[in-house]
């Protein structure tokens, strides 16, 4: 069907993130059919970021900058920090606009299972810029789950080792906007309830 | 094929894009692994987490086969663990070594119990760490290996028992000790029959039967023992001896 190029197409298009088969056949289709609006103009994108994007040296982000343009962009606040687990998770919270200091990427989370070890991740850089004096707080905005919370106490307390004064805050968990509490699942009701505040 | 029954959440392993291949112990049909569909989905990937009580419900067309698992969650463990990081680094090391040492589909209700106890009293981190140690202990009887800490080996004595052979994991008595106690691995009291403990006590019983689990029940698979294993006894090691 379409020769030996059509195919390999086909099955690089269905190695991505929510594409299979049948979704990467009609994405080939399209392009095929319009190579010059689609298909070409898709292929330099796609060299041009191979070729540029780097991840940054100071906060693991990925841009074409290094450093990336968040730090170095001068209206961050560079007193704040927040450490992510990957750079999609860097993404959503500056798609939301939420956190005006800068980010580090951890690059994964510890993992029995997974393999993933504390010298996998990338903790040398965030531990040299707490160190300096200049940060004073940490947040630490790592997934709710086993994984998660293991790395955020072993980060924690890898932290707390260094000379400096910065505060080191972690992401509330609890009832998610919209949501109705006889819906929640036992565990995220428990975290709801022990992280209450004064209101 | 088919069966239900409550079950502990021992790992979630991603797979494809939404699934995850789930191992579970439970009470009569041992460890168990089966596929979750959606297990790593926003909605479910709460109730996958180590640690967690299910009510679980496998079927397969063949009893070969991997077969689905679906499950409702019954008790929250992971989630009540996660701020304290001695309970998490007891949960998860408890869930990866009953997840390595464990032959599929073959019960060890005592192991289970042991669990069920283990997780329902992590909140009392220090007897928890009291019930992880009986636990391996048990554990590694139910693989065949356990310790022998009713008399010494020695002399034959059942009082002042303080020692454990690394060779045999039969207990020595410390005047039969000898020049062999550097040697030895350290018995601690409530092993041997006492109730008090303390973090020295809980790093010699950790270190007790990591021996045993380390060299038998992994070291006759040719695996090492689980990372977080290693975590915990660090974590316990820097709590027995602060400086």
């Amino acid at each position: 069907m379409g020769g030996p190029e059509v195919e390999r197409l086909i099955g690089l298009l269905a190695r991505l993130p929510g594409l299979g088969p049948r979704s990467a056949r009609r994405a080939a289709l399209k392009m095929l059919q319009q190579p010059e609006a689609r298909m070409l103009p898709l292929a330099r994108a796609l060299a041009d970021a191979a070729r540029a994007v780097r991840p940054c040296r100071q906060c693991g982000n990925l841009d074409s900058r290094d450093p990336c343009g968040v730090c170095a962009d001068p209206q961050r606040d560079r007193g704040s920090i927040c450490v992510v687990e990957g750079v999609g998770d860097l993404w959503a919270l500056e798609r939301a606009a939420v956190h005006r200091g800068l980010y580090h990427v951890l690059g994964g989370t510890l993992s029995a299972l997974g393999g993933t070890g504390p010298e996998d991740l990338n903790t040398a850089p965030l531990l040299a810029r707490v160190e300096q004096g200049e940060v004073t707080e940490v947040i630490l905005a790592l997934g709710a789950t086993v994984d998660g919370a293991t790395t955020a106490h072993w980060l924690t307390e890898r932290l707390r080792k260094l000379d400096s004064q910065a505060r080191i805050t972690r992401v509330g968990q609890g009832v998610p906007i919209g949501g109705a509490l006889d819906v929640l699942d036992d565990g995220t009701l428990a975290a709801a309830l022990r992280g209450r505040r004064a209101f | 094929m088919e069966w239900e029954a409550p079950a502990i959440v021992l790992a979630a392993r991603a797979h494809s894009e939404g699934d995850a291949l789930v191992t579970v112990l439970t009470e009569g049909h041992g460890k168990h692994n089966g596929l979750a569909r959606g297990g790593a989905s926003r909605t479910q990937a709460s109730t996958w987490q180590p640690g967690n009580l299910v009510q679980a419900r496998w079927v397969a067309r063949l009893a070969e086969q991997l077969g689905s698992m679906t499950a409702e969650l019954v008790h929250p463990g992971a989630a009540l663990a996660m701020d304290e990081a001695l309970s998490l680094a007891i949960l998860s090391s408890a869930c990866a070594v009953a997840d390595g040492a464990l032959p599929e589909r073959e019960p060890h209700p005592r192991v289970f119990a042991g669990l069920v106890q283990l997780i329902a009293g992590l909140a009392r981190e220090a007897d928890a760490l009291t019930d992880l140690v009986r636990w391996e202990a048990v554990l590694l009887a139910e693989l065949g290996y356990g310790l022998d800490l009713t008399a010494c080996a020695v002399s034959g004595a059942t009082a002042g028992l303080a020692w454990v052979s690394p060779k045999t994991g039969r207990a020595v008595s410390d005047a039969a000790a000898g020049e062999w106690r550097p040697r030895l691995l350290r018995l601690p009291g409530f092993l041997a029959g006492g109730n008090t403990a303390d973090f020295e006590d809980w790093r010699d019983g950790l270190k007790l039967t990591g021996h045993f689990l380390a060299r038998d029940a992994f070291g006759h698979q040719h695996r090492p023992l689980p990372a977080a294993r290693h975590m915990l006894y660090d974590r316990v090691l820097t709590l027995a001896s602060p400086d």
